[in-house]
């Protein structure tokens, strides 16, 4: 990159989102520099994804203001929150950014309320209690802070960001180190939270599940720079990503809107956007309820026709996108799918792609187990 | 019975006085030691091992040497005393104030090093979170550090007080020992001892004396666990 590239150019307009944030920065690391611009919509939750020691942390600190950056700026919509050259920092306390540490830090000698109100505006006291609600902490409130779960400690933290009215929602690991049942009632809340919130969210993580389940836009760092940027939905479609985003276990996924249920069977019938439907295991969400469904690429099976005689309860009319070599297994092919204007990828062995003589541009049909589907969160 | 238990005026007076000075000492003491705890357990800075050394040497000195550098430099003819007397005409060698000072200076690394490791222990972190909650840094201090440091905090005072209680060598020497001046509880005490026939006089000093540090140990931690509770029921 050019040294331009750190300035901010003089005269330029406001970013076109109010609460987009912007950053173009470059600090030096320990091993190596982070060199990165990023753009995070104004709306929606943005993955930060990458490994541990990738600089995801380190990006997030400077975003807080609590550490500077060697060059470049940071812009929060219209508002400059750090620049180099004109020595601007605008000190962590008055940036207004909700930020969730990975530890919850929730202050010891307060009970849970003060520290939910610790840094509430006045303003902000009449979302207290929908909040308080929305985490499921209402019963916690009278309790100190040492005397709470990890699960709860967190959900606490959230709240006590999210009452400062912030701009912008920082949450870094939110989920690290809580066990499968706590990590999945955390994310169960998170993702209720950010459809209820207009609030745009960073989310830093390196659980590809994870993101799956809450993202819908992707920012992939490794050593300390961007390597891929974007809508998540379409990141997931880049076969050459499949190492970085999942690799063996990696998988795709399907928006859908809850039809009906079915308690006999506790199954849910949801529809995709071209109208054809699936059955999964029952959730509890009312009709008409947007949902994301998971898909492992292992999941997928295809067949020119819907069989007959088959355990499979979902079988949908795909067209095949493309057809690559996986990375993953000599013996696979990763193929990509189309449905209606969302895709599907499913990853088939070599031989069964040539005996089935699978082309690009081939109707088939897709086959895919009900409890196959990660729906939970 | 009741009158050979009763405290003479001469003891009370030496029990008032004490408490007198001591109580100076560390009311003068608690703001800079305070502050210099506070400089030493969170910013690095040229000279800070030579600070931290200046500190203790109260600890190491025989008591009797910092009483006479206290005379030489606030003596009426010492460098800051001579302005003192001409500015302001205070005078502070034969005072009670003087021995105040003396009693302050003695206990100041005590107070110091109570306060710097309990700051020492407040976990950074949680500063830096209540920052990002939009808390400036005098709320931070307020809210976080010092209340988090409490405990620490009520021990260095308790020390100190202890210390400037129990000072001798430092106050004899700079203001001197005269009664119902600067007669502590342990110049009285000395007085006593000096005296033949008053043994019994100095046996009940040395009772009273025990007594006081002990109603002083309880309560400071009364003052502790009821500073906790405080803490933890202030955002009810």
């Amino acid at each position: 990159m050019s040294r331009d590239m750190y300035h901010l150019p003089p005269g330029v307009p406001p970013a076109a989102e109010d609460n987009a944030l912007e950053c173009r920065l470059r600090k030096r690391l320990g091993g190596f520099d982070l060199d990165i611009a990023l753009t995070v919509p104004g709306r929606g939750v943005t993955a930060l994804f990458g490994e541990s020691g990738s600089g995801k942390t380190s990006l997030l600190r400077l975003v807080a203001g609590l550490d500077r950056p060697d060059a470049g700026y940071i812009r929060l919509g219209e508002r400059l929150l750090t620049e180099v050259v004109s020595r601007t920092h605008v000190p962590p306390h008055q940036r207004h950014l909700g930020i969730v540490f990975q530890e919850a830090r929730l202050f010891p000698h307060y009970r849970v309320r003060g520290n939910l109100t610790y840094g509430m505006p006045r303003a902000a006291r009449a979302q207290f209690d929908d909040l308080v609600a929305l985490l499921g902490i209402g019963h916690l409130l009278e309790r100190l802070p040492g005397t709470l779960s990890g699960g709860e400690a967190r959900r606490v933290a959230i709240g006590r960001a999210l009452l400062t009215q912030p701009r912008l929602l920082l949450l870094d690991e939110p989920l690290t180190g809580l066990d499968g049942e706590r990590k999945r009632e955390l994310l169960h809340y998170l993702v209720r939270l950010t459809r209820e919130i207009d609030l745009p969210v960073l989310y830093v993580s390196h659980d590809t599940a994870e993101i799956a389940a809450i993202a819908d836009h992707l920012a992939l760092i490794e050593q300390g720079r961007l390597t891929a940027h974007g809508q998540l939905d379409a990141l997931m479609m880049r076969l050459d990503l499949i190492e970085r985003l999942g690799g063996f276990d990696a998988a795709t996924r399907l928006s859908a809107r809850v039809v009906d249920h079915d308690p006999a069977y506790a199954l849910t019938r949801v529809v995709l956007d071209d109208g054809q439907t699936l059955r999964i295991p029952a959730l509890d969400h009312p009709p008409g309820t947007p949902v994301r469904l998971r898909v492992g690429v292992r999941d997928v099976a295809l067949a020119h026709a819907m069989p007959e005689g088959t355990s499979y309860r979902n079988g949908l009319a795909v067209v095949i996108d493309a057809i690559e070599p996986s990375t993953q297994e000599s013996s696979a092919n990763e193929v990509r799918l189309t449905i209606g204007h969302q895709q599907l990828r499913a990853r088939l062995t070599r031989q069964a792609c040539d005996e089935m003589q699978l082309s690009v541009g081939k109707p088939m049909v897709a086959l895919i187990r009900s409890v196959a589907f990660d729906s939970r969160f | 019975m009741f009158e050979a238990i009763a405290l003479s005026d001469a003891e009370w007076q030496a029990i008032t006085l004490s408490l007198k000075i001591a109580g100076s000492a560390v009311g003068w003491i608690l703001v800079p030691g305070v502050a210099v705890a506070w400089l030493l357990a969170r910013h690095d800075f040229r000279g800070k091992s030579l600070l931290d050394g200046l500190l203790h040497l109260p600890l190491v000195l025989p008591p009797v040497v910092v009483g006479y550098l206290l005379l030489l430099s606030l003596g009426r003819h010492g460098w800051l005393g001579q302005w003192l007397y001409q500015g302001f005409g205070l005078s502070l060698p034969f005072t009670w104030q003087g021995a105040a000072i003396a009693g302050g200076v003695m206990a100041f690394p005590l107070l110091v090093r109570a306060v710097r490791l309990s700051l020492e222990a407040v976990d950074p972190k949680l500063e830096a979170a209540a920052g990002t909650l939009g808390a400036n840094r005098w709320r931070v201090m307020f809210t976080i550090t010092l209340p988090l440091a409490v405990p620490g905090l009520l021990t260095g005072t308790v020390l100190a007080f202890a210390r400037a209680l129990s000072e001798f060598g430092a106050t004899i020497t700079f203001a001197s020992n005269i009664p119902g001046e600067t007669r502590t509880l342990p110049l009285a005490l000395y007085t006593l001892i000096q005296t033949p026939g008053r043994e019994a006089a100095a046996a009940r000093l040395c009772v009273l004396s025990i007594v006081i540090a002990m109603l002083s140990l309880m309560a400071s931690e009364w003052l502790a666990r009821r500073a906790r509770k405080r803490l933890e029921e202030r955002d009810r």
